[in-house]
């Protein structure tokens, strides 16, 4: 699947920001020659970013560097409304499906600032959730609950705090069946 | 192929049947896993806090292997190579890359701008399966991949995948000055490094606080600190202030969001999702810190917001710094330590199980039980 992607850079347009020459070199002082006392307090040393950061500008001029070769696009790739492309390389692994994708697409609507980004994206994995239950099901797996969450660790290292939780757990259902049965015969 | 399968909050199954990876681009390498960790941030994921976390993925960003398969670009790996991955996926030619950020690269994750791609960390991370799988992809295989020396073991190399990188930068960035005190929130695997990498820089005085007291006694024997229980102090930053007299010069917040310790923080950052995790180490961590003083944050948050006291970093004039590890940088460095006997990461690990049993893995990592610190899973195929 090619697309409009493999064209594009993965940045916004140069003439959006200042290039690199203005950034930095010797011209600089030149340049601010009019506003007095430019520069007069400047300390290189005063790097808070080192080590983390080898400074070396390329931030600054970073919209000229050279993209790493593109991966083709295989499948459907959302992609940060903060950027025009997709990266370079990217993973592929589980693309939008079902009402979860749909949510998901509508999601990178948004800009990552956005909680409407980042809340709907949380509902799509729950509802992705059930839809994995359901495909389970479709394909004759009945997903083995106890399995997946691990419960045999739990039995195995925890099993009087096991069985408590699940006599509590039987103890307030049946309270609240209770409750609920006897408000259905008040009501008849 | 088995590989760990997300089926959604708090259930991860073991799946028989997912297809081998295969080389997508020209840089890629194809990598046989011998060890994958699971991370205390893979738990994120497991809890469903991470957003844009879908079903079917492999987890798994903390891994060794065997190189299996390389793409016509590659050149410094080839086949049979026995490589540490590191948990980043970098370009390396990027401007965040040229400047060693590889923890920032601009050209792995199409998500999010916010965070570089990492392996198997949901979508908003890139979208790539995890190593907690027989076999995972491996993109810009020139770049991240290290060979792993022949005298090193495998469960240290695995360790330098993620774990001791963050707890040294952790300490790195907190720009400790001899003779500071320095204070650890968190006795997690990567409290455990930050809190032992903070003598190499020079601390004077290393304190940890957490809740669970196995941990507490771990660190407090590996990293030879002082370590203080918060369930058994009413007010951890007044207990803090009087502790040090003024304040630590230092603050790490090695839990991040999900943190204990705070009824509202918990109800609103990891109960309703009203924050992005609950900030309580690192509410501590800015009203405890002296005037003037430096907090470093590796703890991992979500993408939207928290309510922490910013007007206190001003009033008190912090510094606060953080960052995703830059593995690839600090390798080197953290390779000699080992080498030299200053750090032995692998006394960490406190349970080696077979990725068979990956569900049970994360439940034990989750629920903290058998006093697990961390678990490492280990393929059927991991002959090295």
């Amino acid at each position: 699947m090619e697309s409009k992607n493999q064209q594009t850079p993965g940045h916004w347009p140069v003439d959006k920001a200042e290039p690199a020459e203005k950034q930095g070199g010797d011209d600089m002082a030149a340049r601010f020659a009019h506003i007095k006392g430019w520069g007069i307090d400047a300390d290189a040393e005063n790097e808070p970013t080192y080590p983390m950061k080898h400074w070396n500008g390329d931030d600054r001029k970073g919209l000229n560097y050279d993209r790493p070769e593109l991966q083709p696009v295989t499948v459907e790739k959302l992609h940060s409304i903060e950027r025009p492309s997709v990266s370079a390389v990217f993973g592929t692994t589980c693309p939008p499906t079902g009402v979860s994708g749909a949510l998901r697409r509508h999601a990178f609507k948004y800009s990552e600032g956005k909680w409407a980004h980042w809340l709907t994206l949380l509902v799509a994995d729950r509802v992705n959730a059930v839809e994995g239950i359901i495909d389970d099901i479709k394909q004759g797996i009945f997903p083995n609950i106890i399995a997946e969450r691990g419960w045999t660790a739990e039995w195995k290292y925890n099993r009087k705090g096991m069985v408590k939780n699940i006599a509590i757990g039987v103890a307030v259902t049946a309270a609240v069946l209770m409750l609920l049965s006897g408000r259905n015969k008040k009501a008849h | 192929m088995l590989a760990m399968n997300y089926r959604g909050p708090f259930r991860v199954r073991l799946d028989r049947n997912k297809a081998e990876p295969e080389i997508q681009h020209p840089q890629d390498a194809i990598v046989r896993v011998t060890r994958s960790c699971i991370c205390g941030s893979d738990l994120h994921l497991y809890h469903g806090l991470v957003p844009d976390t879908r079903v079917g993925m492999t987890f798994g960003h903390e891994f060794t292997g065997v190189v299996e398969a390389v793409g016509a670009g590659v050149q410094k790996l080839k086949v049979g190579d026995r490589v540490l991955v590191p948990f980043n996926i970098a370009c390396g030619t990027c401007p965040f890359c040229s400047q060693q950020l590889y923890g920032n690269c601009h050209e792995s994750n199409s998500e999010a701008t916010a965070v570089g791609g990492i392996f198997g960390y949901s979508h908003t991370a890139g979208g790539y399966d995890g190593g907690q799988a027989e076999y995972v992809r491996v993109p810009y295989a020139d770049v991240g991949p290290e060979i792993i020396p022949d005298w090193m073991d495998l469960d240290d190399a695995v360790l330098l995948t993620d774990v001791l990188p963050t707890g040294y930068q952790a300490a790195e960035m907190a720009g400790i000055k001899k003779g500071d005190t320095v204070v650890v929130f968190g006795a997690g695997p990567i409290g455990i490094m930050a809190a032992k990498c903070a003598w190499l820089f020079g601390a004077g005085r290393v304190i940890v606080i957490d809740k669970l007291d196995y941990r507490l006694e771990f660190v407090q024997n590996y990293a030879q600190c002082e370590v203080y229980n918060f369930l058994s102090i009413d007010d951890p930053v007044l207990f803090l202030k009087k502790l040090t007299g003024i304040g630590p010069d230092v603050c790490i917040d090695a839990v991040g969001a999900e943190a204990a310790g705070d009824l509202f923080h918990t109800l609103t950052g990891r109960k309703t999702l009203l924050q992005a995790g609950s900030p309580t180490a690192l509410e501590w961590a800015i009203n405890g810190v002296k005037k003037g003083g430096i907090i470093s944050i590796v703890g991992v948050y979500g993408p939207t917001g928290n309510m922490i006291p910013i007007g206190n970093v001003v009033n008190k004039g912090l510094t606060i710094r953080g960052n995703q590890a830059s593995v690839k940088r600090l390798l080197p460095r953290l390779i000699e330590h080992i080498k030299n006997g200053i750090i032995n990461p692998k006394e960490i690990i406190t349970h080696r199980l077979p990725l068979e049993e990956v569900s049970e893995g994360y439940h034990i990592f989750s629920a903290k039980r058998d006093n697990c610190i961390k678990t490492v899973l280990i393929p059927p195929r991991a002959v090295a």
